[in-house]
């Protein structure tokens, strides 16, 4: 058997995890019987909540606000310490005082999605009508169905008109649905490392992900809260296959080569031998202490039907026809998981509707997951995208 | 406050001197302004930036992934793509003008891309080097070697400009294509305008580079020479 145990066993996480899907160490909005989430499926969702954290200062006239749409697996601790995992925010190369989303100018928020696991309504939520977990009596849900929760989280808040959505990979989804879905509320955009629809390959890598965990016996089809277990082992399976999308050859080679962990020579056996092995044990490890199993194969579900141009009679252009938001859409070269056509097939349809866009492939070795790391050219487009933006809006303290 | 002034990232050389290029200054002279421009094959964005700051509202296309975010960390729109196949997801009339400014030449399909900026904008601007220029011919005549220049530095084997025209050749492709010449100038290796009334021989020889503003017309028609005449 793989050595895949969490650090703290399952049933010490479970517990900690649980109490966050229900109350999170977060702000939380919740929507009672009188405003129902209307979900893709045809089901109301009542009642539910929405968990999120704010950094910054909204302005009088409520023009600052940037909403950060986090990836698959991330959760609205973008830019502090993580309740569970006690590491830093994942967003803190753009997240910041000074940063590029700068909380000394903008009010930021980051909500967590609707499905996943860390206080928003989810498969790891108590059903209020039964009393009981969720499991998998939680409706399946979509990306306009996250995003029309967040829209109603953004009207909570008071704020009419939000000056940027932002987000990347699942996150970038959410970006272009927003700027289809509520195009005058979302003055600039930057869909980073994403798609406008979910392709075949990476719909095969989620079901790869989604069978790993339902193979797992303690799985328990969906009812593992119930019996005290967690399918650890199928989740951490289904997290090493996924990790592995999210970096590049080069960059495994880069960190890993073919070095032994610990070792000068093979163990002729099924151990750990090599370094890259035991850096993907600990992802599949760390991962299911603070992640839902259920939650994953709900979001990937969800990106896996997520296609604008089907909603738009198969013409993606018709989407964004006539759109004032401006938009920045940047990819990776060495992202395969999202592919620079990816983002150009989005550039095209912006460019057929007329939109102010503008599109910079960034050159990095480190794969879909560059984005959230040290890259200084990204780094550098979106400040300068964010900062010509506020100077369009007229911003306060823009002009500095 | 200028446009310059108001990044907050380290500044292009030329930028904060702001020392326009010639053919850039007599483009953009020819551009009204609050009109709506695309810019095919704009470098870092120096012309985007010399025209936002008159008050017109710019796109670019560049095909160097420097250039491209370049100009995006300038704070200009501009997207990553090529002249010869991305100009065929632009919807016609999107522009009134398209400028393609010293690129025609680096084009697979120069005629291609021309008739693609006519239908993409009302009006196209195209500048490029003439290679009937006296010093390129004296080149080749004298020395017997492929034409090199202060402007043109690149040897034969490593130029990314596969298609030299000389001023009368793109001439003839506007007549064939159906393309009205509206304005046009040549300007000398200092980027000054040569004499407008001097006939098309003395632009071909003494002129380093063509500018020409282009309309679309239904019928051939003649050449226009010089300022613009009303049709």
């Amino acid at each position: 058997m793989m050595n895949i145990h969490p650090a703290k066993g399952p049933k010490a996480a479970n517990g900690e995890r649980l109490w966050e899907a229900d109350h999170p160490t977060s702000l939380v909005a919740q929507f009672g019987a009188d405003q129902p989430l209307r979900l893709d499926c045809g089901i109301d969702l009542s009642p539910f909540q929405i968990a999120y954290q704010t950094y910054g200062t909204l302005n009088a006239d409520k023009s600052n606000a940037i909403l950060v749409c986090h990836a698959l697996t991330m959760d609205q601790h973008i830019a502090n310490v993580h309740p569970i995992t006690g590491k830093p925010g994942g967003w803190l190369t753009l997240v910041g005082p000074g940063k590029p989303i700068d909380t000394d100018r903008y009010f930021v928020i980051c909500s967590n999605v609707i499905g996943s696991c860390m206080g928003s309504s989810g498969p790891a939520s108590t059903n209020a009508v039964t009393g009981k977990v969720w499991g998998l009596d939680f409706p399946v849900i979509t990306i306009p169905d996250m995003v029309r929760a967040q829209a109603m989280l953004i009207d909570r808040l008071g704020i009419d008109r939000l000056f940027c959505v932002v987000g990347g990979s699942m996150g970038g989804m959410q970006v272009l649905q927003w700027s289809v879905a509520y195009p005058e509320r979302v003055f600039s955009a930057m869909p980073i490392a994403c798609a406008t629809r979910h392709s075949a390959q990476n719909i095969a890598f989620h079901e790869l992900g989604r069978q790993a965990v339902m193979a797992d016996p303690d799985w328990e089809h969906g009812r593992y809260v119930e019996t005290g277990s967690h399918p650890h082992r199928g989740l951490a399976v289904a997290r090493m296959a996924a990790h592995i999308t999210y970096l590049s050859d080069a960059a495994l080679h880069r960190k890993f080569g073919r070095r032994m962990q610990d070792r000068d020579l093979p163990t002729f056996s099924f151990d750990a031998d090599f370094q890259v092995e035991s850096y993907l044990r600990y992802q599949g490890s760390s991962f299911v202490e603070r992640f839902d199993a259920n939650s994953y194969l709900y979001l990937t579900r969800a990106m896996d039907y997520f296609d604008i141009a089907a909603d738009h009679d198969g013409v993606l252009a018709a989407a964004f026809r006539g759109t004032k938001t401006r938009f920045c859409v940047v990819s990776f070269t060495s992202d395969w998981l999202f592919p620079t056509s990816e983002s150009r097939a989005i550039v095209h349809a912006l460019n057929a509707g007329g939109a102010r866009v503008s599109f910079a492939e960034v050159e990095t070795d480190k794969g879909h997951d560059a984005f959230l790391l040290d890259e200084p050219e990204f780094i550098d487009i979106a400040r300068a995208f964010l900062h010509s933006a506020a100077v369009a809006r007229g911003l306060p303290g823009a002009e500095r | 406050m200028s446009v310059q002034e108001g990044l907050p990232l380290g500044e292009h050389p030329r930028a904060t001197l702001r020392v326009h290029r010639a053919d850039h200054l007599k483009v953009a002279d020819m551009v009204e302004p609050g009109s709506k421009v695309l810019d095919v094959g704009c470098g870092e964005g120096d012309l985007m930036m010399l025209l936002e700051s008159r008050g017109v509202d710019c796109r670019g296309i560049e095909l160097s992934r420097e250039g491209v975010n370049r100009c995006v960390s300038r704070g200009l729109a501009v997207v990553q793509g090529d002249a010869d196949t991305d100009l065929d997801n632009y919807p016609a009339d999107a522009f009134d003008y398209v400028i393609l400014s010293q690129t025609l030449q680096a084009t697979r399909q120069p005629r291609v891309v021309l008739e693609n900026l006519l239908r993409i904008g009302r009006r196209a601007i195209v500048s490029f080097p003439n290679f009937g220029y006296i010093n390129m011919r004296l080149q080749l005549l004298i020395n017997g070697q492929m034409p090199r220049t202060e402007n043109l530095p690149a040897t034969w084997y490593d130029t990314p400009n596969i298609h030299f025209c000389t001023i009368k050749d793109f001439v003839v492709l506007c007549e064939e294509i159906g393309a009205k010449i509206e304005r046009s100038v040549a300007l000398d290796s200092y980027g000054r305008p040569l004499r407008l009334n001097a006939p098309w021989w003395f632009w071909n020889m003494f002129g380093e580079q063509g500018v020409f503003l282009l309309t679309r017309a239904h019928k051939k028609s003649p050449p226009e020479r010089g300022e613009y005449v009303a049709p």
